[in-house]
Parts: structure tokens; C-alpha cells; sequence
């Protein structure tokens, strides 16, 4: 598939999953309402939602700014006037003109630059819009990169701003929040002996059909934290295949991310100056999927990133090159 | 009864909805698209006044380059002084090619390498250059973009009678452009 139908294909999955996790709140709140409210007006599920989004929206708000401040980043143009090496200022001087190229690509006004004194190599992005974005790499980025590969790495980065993925994933967390609260309310009016409606005794037919809610009802709602993030990071995974087709659309280098992104799975170790909220904005996992955590079903289930080797195959299809064997 | 006349009503208010929906997105597109042309010339520009620098920069090391240097700096006043845009393109890849042998005699000058300065032009001129491409390729996904919004159905109905033509793509026009680039770094001068 080329780089366009991947973006096609990725925002479709993206807007499915949303479509069922929207779907998975409604069937809480209702289920909700009409078992321990006894009500049909969906009360509860509306509540939560409005709560999720409060806090979110704080988070969407003064994310930015926090999370730079938490990873130590540094303005680039300060780090620029400070930098002693003539080498290190001229790659400082690349990175810059290849965020300036890649805006330029886009149709949009150049990010800040920000560079973070870690020497495992990653990037993120942050900003709710592309006039109020910042992009972030770390200083074993610009030492293990070419050029290139660089841009490649900035092109991702700056499609995420691109895409609104930091508004979608503020929505998603919210959902997260307000099913997990949802969760969290049942649990404890059950506990209180809850269900008032039930001994009300609502009366209507359809005993057999009432039960059967009911007991997919609890399931879910026992079920619901697991189920939220599950398809959080489903989200979280679909954005992260279309920063990569939307980044190489920019670049029209497929191959320049792919052999970025092989540079960096080799550095295995964990991104440690950057921490577990933004995760899902970095080039690369930063809890190092590679360094200790269990392969298999359920940490492909819970990664925020999909695995590098489809990443770089995907990459390396849109490039119209053959796939790597990995003797 | 009056369901009768409001549901006729309801209609015609949501067509002349989209119409005014659907005219705003292509005027906004068309503007767009304007405005990516015009960043093709301030990426231009950028290059005209980064040359003289460059000229000086490299001249007291390659002095035996004269014949190549004169060319850079003549093919930079026509670009300078093109009239219209397609003249202006003929010039702009005159000067590419022209830059583009002075980068590679400039391999010959080991001296050029080591020195800080002349490593920063040549990545502002790189990056420059670069960034013309980018102008252009920028340019053509926005027309693309705004060709397919006006011939799409069902706007292609209105679009036209609104006065919207297809915009133009940036094409190669010299035929030389579209030839692989020989590059001669044998040692004779």
C-alpha cells in the first residue's frame, strides 16, 4: 500500500475504534442508569463524561509546557548561543533547518525546538495546534542520526501535530477517565447494595432479555478499566502508523524512517528523562518495550507503539522495496 | 398542512448550506494555493541573498575556479532580473546547475572542508535548496487538493459557474532538468 491509501486506512481504523469505545461508554452509562438510577435519561454515563473531560482538558491545557519542563528540554536557539563545539552547533544548525523544511512542506508555521539532554535517542511532540506546537529531541538523537533520518524523524513528529493526534488522544483519555469512574461508581454501590431499581421492580416483560443485560452489563463494568486502555492504546497505535505515512508523505522518504527507526530500536535502553504521559507522542516507546517487558498478547495488547519491525516493513512497503529478512 | 410546507422549506435551507459550505472550502483552498506559489519565490529570494556570501566565502580558496565562480554569480543577476514566471524558471535552474558544479569542484578543496565557516553556507545553501523543492512540492498537494474539491461530485456542479478553474501544477519545463546530473571530479583543472 502507498503512503496515501496508509493514511486512508489508518484514519478509518482510528474513527471504527472510537466508534466502539464511544459506543462502550454509552452502553456503561446506560446500563448504569437504568440499574441503579432506574432511569432511562442517561444520567450517569453523561456525568462521567463531563468529568473525564475536565480533567483531561487541564491536562490538554497545561500539557505542554509540563511536560517539556519534566524532561529537562532546552530551547534549541539557547542551546545554539551556549554550544562551545563547532560540530555539535552545526547540527544543531541542521536540525532547525530541517524542522523549518519540513513546515514548510506541510503548510504550516515552524514549531519550537527544543533539544533534551538524554543519550538515548527519541523525539516527541507536543502542542494542541500546529500554531502552538513544540517538537523535542533528545541529544542521542542528534548524535545517531544523519540528516535525513532526521527529517524523517521530525516529519513524524510534526504530522502528529498535523493530525490533531494530541486533541484525539485528550479525547481518548477522556473516555479512559469517565469508563473507569463509571467502573469505579458501580463497584461501590453494589458494595452499598445498590440496584435500588431492581427491588423498585420496574415490572416491564422481558425477564429473560433483562438478565442477560445484566450480566453483560457486569461483566463489562468489571471488565471496563482493562477494556478502556486496550483500546486507548488501540488508538494510540493506529496514530502512530499514520504519523509514519503522513510523515513520509511530507519527506516522499519512506525509506529515511525506516532506517531511522532500525537506528533506533537498536538503542534499546529505556527514554528515562521521559516520562510515562507522553509516551504516546515519542518517535519510539520510552518505557523500552524491548528492555524487560514480556513479549506476547498481552504487551501487544497494552503498547502505546506498534512494534518496530511492522513499523519499519510497513515503511519499507511504501517505498516500493522489498521487505528485510531477518536471518 | 403545514408539515406540507415546512419539510420543502427545510430542504431548500440545508442546500443553500452546503452551497455557501461547499463555496467558502474552495475559496479557502483556492487561497491556499496562491499563497504555496508565492512561498516557491520567498525560498527564491532566500537563495539570491545567500550566493554573494557564498562567492566571497570560497573565492580566496578556489582561485583556479574563476571560470566556475563568474558563472554562479552571472547566473545569479538573470535569475535576479527574470521577467515573468516562465522565464524565471528557465533562469532559477540555470543557477541550480551552475551551484550545483561549484558544490562539486568544491570537493576538490580539502582546505574548504575544515573551515567552520564555509560548512555553514553550504548547509544553508543545501538546506535552501531543499527547501525550494519543498515550496514546490507543497504547492502541488495543495493544488492537487483544490483541483480534486472542485471536480469532485457534487461540487463540480456549482463549481464552475462560481468561477473556479483548475489550478496549474509546478511542472519541469526544460527537458534538461529531467537528465540524470553528470558530476566530473577527476582531478584535472
Amino acid at each position: 500500500m502507498n503512503l496515501l491509501e496508509q493514511q486512508a486506512k489508518n484514519r478509518r481504523r482510528t474513527w471504527m475504534v472510537m466508534v466502539v469505545f464511544i459506543a462502550f461508554l454509552f452502553f456503561l452509562g446506560y446500563g448504569f442508569d437504568l440499574l441503579y438510577l432506574g432511569t432511562d435519561v442517561p444520567v450517569a454515563g453523561f456525568v462521567a463524561f463531563i468529568v473525564g473531560l475536565i480533567f483531561a482538558l487541564t491536562g490538554y491545557y497545561k500539557g505542554a509546557a509540563a511536560v517539556l519542563a519534566s524532561s529537562g528540554a532546552v530551547p534549541l536557539e539557547q542551546q545554539l548561543a551556549s554550544e562551545p563545539s563547532d560540530e555539535k552547533r552545526l547540527k544543531l544548525t541542521g536540525l532547525r533547518n530541517v524542522v523549518d523544511e519540513m513546515a514548510i512542506a506541510a503548510g504550516l508555521p515552524s514549531p519550537n525546538v527544543c533539544v533534551i539532554p538524554d543519550h538515548d535517542p527519541n523525539a516527541f511532540a507536543t502542542g494542541r495546534d500546529p500554531a502552538h506546537a513544540s517538537i523535542a529531541v533528545t541529544e542521542g538523537l542528534l548524535d545517531a542520526l544523519n540528516r535525513e533520518e532526521l527529517q524523517a524523524v521530525v516529519a513524524h513528529e510534526m504530522s502528529h501535530v498535523r493530525n490533531y493526534d494530541i486533541r484525539l488522544m485528550t479525547l481518548v483519555a477522556a473516555l479512559v477517565g469517565a469508563i473507569a469512574l463509571l467502573s469505579d461508581w458501580a463497584l461501590r454501590g453494589m458494595r452499598w447494595g445498590g440496584g435500588g431499581s431492581r427491588r423498585g421492580g420496574r415490572g416491564k416483560g422481558g425477564g429473560g432479555a433483562a438478565v442477560v443485560f445484566l450480566v453483560l452489563w457486569l461483566i463489562a463494568i468489571l471488565l471496563a478499566p482493562i477494556i478502556g486502555q486496550a483500546l486507548a492504546m488501540m488508538v494510540s497505535r493506529r496514530r502512530e502508523y499514520l504519523a509514519d505515512a503522513s510523515g513520509a508523505e511530507l519527506t516522499r522518504n519512506p525509506l529515511a524512517l525506516a532506517k531511522a527507526l532500525e537506528k533506533i530500536e537498536f538503542a534499546a535502553d529505556p527514554t528515562a528523562s521521559i516520562k510515562r504521559g507522553t509516551a504516546n507522542l515519542c518517535i519510539a516507546d520510552p518505557l523500552g518495550r524491548k528492555a524487560g517487558l514480556r513479549e506476547g498478547l498481552v504487551a501487544d495488547l497494552f503498547a502505546s507503539h506498534p512494534p518496530m519491525v511492522k513499523r519499519i516493513a510497513t515503511l519499507r512497503e511504501m517505498a516500493y522495496v522489498p521487505p528485510v529478512s531477518r536471518a | 398542512m403545514g408539515f406540507f410546507l415546512l419539510l420543502p422549506l427545510i430542504v431548500v435551507v440545508l442546500i443553500v448550506l452546503w452551497v455557501i459550505g461547499m463555496y467558502n472550502r474552495l475559496i479557502g483552498l483556492r487561497n491556499q494555493t496562491a499563497n504555496g506559489w508565492r512561498q516557491i519565490d520567498v525560498q527564491l529570494k532566500r537563495r539570491h541573498d545567500l550566493i554573494p556570501n557564498l562567492v566571497s566565502t570560497v573565492k580566496g580558496v578556489m582561485e583556479f575556479e574563476r571560470d566556475t565562480l563568474t558563472q554562479v554569480v552571472e547566473a545569479r543577476a538573470k535569475a535576479v532580473s527574470a521577467t515573468g514566471p516562465a522565464d524565471a524558471a528557465r533562469k532559477e535552474g540555470e543557477l541550480t546547475q551552475a551551484l550545483g558544479r561549484l558544490f562539486a569542484l568544491a570537493e576538490n578543496y580539502p582546505q574548504l572542508h575544515a573551515n567552520e565557516n564555509v560548512k555553514m553556507l553550504q548547509e544553508e545553501l543545501s538546506s535552501t535548496e531543499n527547501k525550494i523543492g519543498f515550496a514546490r512540492q507543497f504547492y502541488n498537494d495543495i493544488a492537487t487538493k483544490f483541483n480534486i474539491s472542485q471536480q469532485t461530485f457534487p461540487a463540480n456542479m456549482i463549481a464552475s459557474s462560481f468561477g473556479f478553474k483548475a489550478a496549474e501544477l509546478f511542472e519541469i519545463t526544460d527537458q534538461a532538468d529531467r537528465a540524470v546530473p553528470t558530476v566530473d571530479l577527476s582531478m584535472r583543472k
